[in-house]
């Protein structure tokens, strides 16, 4: 079979492996090869503009990996090529692949500005959360409803990511992706995050969700997402910016449940927070009135 | 017409009154030993550097923590970082110019010898000082090399070492910069015009450009982190009325241009070693000019696509979406014009043109990576990944550092006389490039897969990847030894060589002998030599 055969051969193969790509299984470690489609419309988009971009990138390649190929294999000393020292410029072929590249860049930049101007809109949310983040974990207020609380990794990922601890990570579950209290989020609902910094730059990070903001200390920056209708479950993220000593041990856990659920979830959690301090007040107002 | 140069070249040999022993490195006035210096430095760096990613490596090999507390890898990726960027390929690109401008010029030496001197002398100083860092209260910095406040305010007793040692590279890359400037354009011979110059040489001119306009501002940035860490100064505190995003904007703003400082010598090298090994001129000389003249001018307005995530407005992220992606013109143009040397050429397979070749396949593909992190929303989902981590390390190692060996390995026998173990080399190459692509090719799936960057442990789903990029690591690391063992072999016993060591070489360093004399082109080339030495 001539060499041409089998390059073209080759190619297609490999292109067929690479159209299997699934997109990000969370099972096994080999599984793991590309993005998550996510469970928001936005999550969705980006995915496709990572995609659309890939393959773009890939015929690219195809082309120009093919032509140097071709001139390792057919223009070489030892097979008697002899060079074509005239061949020095040739400015129609130089604008052909100037001007080619440029209308490809401009074919993808309408869908990537599109899908960011639809990310910058976080008018008409349903609900707003306060994060902040600091060293190391997170901290989630519902604004106007009462109800604050702190996110830390959990203990048996804490635990066994010490140095030296013996314990085997697989054992865990979810390891370092488990955190103590989740953030509870409905779906179908569009969620605007106001998120700070208490101490330095950190960053949310949620792949699912397609959303990714620094956390900056005296700057509020927004961000928003719609789970789809319907989806339920638990979504895991990261810190996304280096942030001292336990970056890599400061996840995030979304718990994402049903619009009826979530109220019920907030309005116990808003009275539990609410008894929680009112004890502490009155003992405090007796003591104030005894001394 | 070869006379009267190997006249003037014995005769200057007799007058050489170089001095001996220890004085004649410290006292270096000559730009052959100045740059034997610097690579000779650049190569040290280089392993103290790598030495740290294998520290890394081994911690992520397997999940858990097995070896070194988190702060310290955090130091390890800070050092890493530094010592590579700021101690290993620049120093080595400016070693590269020192030997070759003067010669390739027709130059007898660079304009400012004595500032050449002190540009270099300050690297071992700065160095010493940083790697010390790793030995006081606290530990050696471990806020990334990005250094943003407020968490490198947070740095223990090595904040100050940083902060100067960064000042000390600076002004030696200033300084350096000033003298390539002056020597290209007052000392060229005469009939050298610009335009028939080896791009080496307009590299480095472009390059020096840049960093004259850059390097200052970031010392504009870390002399604010100093004045906020001891003198008050609330530049980056938020609770002063200060920014901790201008920061990241002054520093990107020298950081963009500082990335292409780093590449565009190796356009350089590969420019020149393409056409002798596929004994054809360049294809388009004046395009490959304009386009490294083009990306010099473009990496100045694309800084903030290292930022996307840090809230900025709407139209300023679509203006360094596009600026970014345009970017990509220029630099594909040269690709395509690399390849198109190469079509219909004669080709030969010699070491330099091996490392020039993976420079091409590889450097294009940390190109491609480069492409998809400029679209904005998909860059939400790449930022602080590995993702980001492979991309600059495919630009970085098989781009840059391939490049300079391949630079190496081009001119090593022009430098020694003698030809080295091209057998050796070529094992040196076949190992680096396979082990690079185990190194860092998994990385591009661990970040897509949403493993984070700068972590010294992760999930357990991101195992299998790490693994097998640890075991690049280890494969990669040791293949480098081959490196300094070829060169040390071939100034003891390599096979001495004429002038042209290639047969396709041209350009005036061809036309002086091997090794060249102390001090070359005392007399400068007639325009016949220059003509049968130029570029195109």
């Amino acid at each position: 079979m001539s060499i041409r055969k089998t390059l073209v051969r080759l190619a297609l193969t490999a292109a067929a492996g690479v159209l299997t790509l699934p997109a990000g299984a969370e099972e096994s470690g080999w599984a793991q090869l590309n993005m998550p489609r996510g469970v928001t419309d936005i999550s969705r988009k980006i995915y496709a503009l990572h995609m659309e971009i890939f393959w773009i990138c890939v015929a690219i390649g195809v082309v120009v990996f093919g032509a140097m190929i071709w001139s390792l294999i057919i223009y070489r000393k030892s097979k008697g090529a002899v060079a074509d020292t005239t061949m020095v410029h040739n400015t129609q072929v130089e604008i052909v692949w100037t001007v080619i590249p440029v209308i490809i860049l401009v074919v993808m930049a309408v869908p990537a500005a599109r899908t960011l101007i639809e990310i910058e809109d976080t008018t008409k949310t349903g609900l707003n959360i306060k994060v902040t983040g600091f060293q190391w974990g997170w901290e989630y207020e519902y604004l106007d409803e009462g109800v604050t609380y702190f996110s830390h990794l959990d203990r048996a990922s804490d635990a066994a990511r010490e140095l030296g601890s013996g314990v085997d990570p697989t054992t865990v579950p979810h390891y370092l992706l488990n955190v103590d209290h989740p953030l509870v989020v409905p779906n179908g609902v569009k969620v605007r995050l106001l998120i700070t910094g208490a101490d330095v730059i950190h960053s949310w990070w949620v792949k699912d969700l397609g959303v990714k903001k620094d956390a900056i200390p005296g700057f509020v920056n927004e961000a928003w997402f719609k789970v789809d209708d319907g989806w339920t479950g638990l979504l895991r993220g990261n810190c996304a910016e280096l942030c001292g000593r336990d970056h890599g041990f400061m996840p995030i856990v979304v718990d994402v449940r049903s619009k009826a659920d979530f109220d019920t979830w907030l309005k116990s959690t808003a009275a539990e927070q609410k008894q929680a301090a009112a004890p502490a007040a009155s003992a405090a107002t007796t003591t104030t009135a005894s001394g | 017409m070869a006379e009267p140069q190997a006249h003037a070249a014995a005769h200057a040999d007799e007058h050489d009154h170089k001095p001996h022993g220890w004085r004649r490195w410290v006292y270096a006035t000559n730009h052959k030993d100045i740059g034997t210096m610097y690579l000779v430095f650049a190569c040290t760096m280089f392993f103290i550097g790598g030495a740290m990613a294998m520290v890394i490596r081994l911690e992520l090999f397997k999940p858990g923590l097995q070896f070194v507390d988190p702060q310290f890898f955090n130091s390890m990726t800070t050092m890493h970082a530094l010592i590579m960027i700021f101690g290993a390929v620049m120093p080595g690109w400016t070693g590269l110019a020192n030997w070759m401008i003067p010669m390739q010029v027709g130059a007898p030496d660079m304009a400012l010898p004595r500032l050449n001197n002190f540009s270099f002398w300050i690297l071992p100083f700065a160095f010493t000082l940083l790697i010390s860092s790793l030995f006081v209260p606290g530990g050696a910095p471990a806020g990334g090399w990005t250094m943003y406040p407020p968490l490198i305010l947070q740095t223990g007793a090595s904040f100050p070492m940083l902060i100067f040692a960064v000042h000390l590279m600076g002004a030696s890359s200033i300084l350096g910069a000033i003298n390539v400037v002056v020597t290209i354009m007052n000392m060229r011979a005469p009939g050298m015009t610009l335009l028939r110059m080896p791009l080496f040489v307009w590299s480095w001119l472009i390059t020096a450009y840049l960093l004259i306009a850059v390097m200052p501002v970031l010392a504009g940035a870390v002399t604010m982190l100093l004045t906020d860490h001891f003198f008050g100064t609330t530049f980056f505190t938020a609770a002063g009325g200060g920014d901790p995003v201008m920061f990241q904007h002054i520093f990107w703003f020298f950081g963009h241009p500082e990335v292409y400082i780093l590449i565009l010598p190796a356009f350089g090298i590969v420019s020149e070693i393409i056409p002798t090994f596929s004994r054809k001129p360049l294809f388009g000389y004046e395009t490959m000019v304009y386009a490294v003249a083009s990306i010099a001018f473009l990496s100045f307005i694309v800084w903030a696509h290292h930022m996307f995530t840090v809230g900025m407005p709407l139209a300023a992220q679509l203006f360094f979406m596009l600026s970014t992606m345009l970017i990509a013109v220029p630099t594909g143009v040269k690709v395509f014009n690399w390849t198109a040397t190469m079509w219909k050429g004669s080709l030969s397979f010699e070491p330099p043109m091996l490392f020039a070749l993976a420079f091409l396949f590889l450097f294009t593909i940390g190109g491609f990576s480069g492409l998809m992190l400029a679209m904005v929303p998909a860059d939400y989902q790449y930022q602080d990944t590995y993702f980001v981590v492979a991309h600059f390390h495919y630009v970085l190692v098989p781009g840059a550092i391939f490049a300079m060996m391949a630079g190496v390995y081009y001119w090593l026998p022009k430098w020694t006389g003698r030809m080295y173990d091209q057998k050796l080399a070529t094992w040196h190459f076949w190992l680096s490039t396979i082990f690079v692509n185990v190194l860092f090719f998994p990385q591009h799936f661990l970040g897509l897969a949403g493993m984070p960057r700068r972590i010294p442990d992760y999930a357990v789903q991101f195992t299998d990847w790490n693994m097998v990029s640890s075991i690049g690591a280890f494969g990669f690391g040791l293949s480098q030894l081959l490196f300094p063992y070829i060169i040390i072999k071939c100034i003891r016993a390599g096979q001495p060589i004429g002038n042209r060591a290639w047969e396709g070489a041209h350009g005036l360093e061809w036309e002086l002998p091997s090794p060249p004399p102390y001090h070359s082109w005392t007399t400068p080339p007639s325009d016949a030599v220059i003509a049968r030495g130029a570029a195109h």
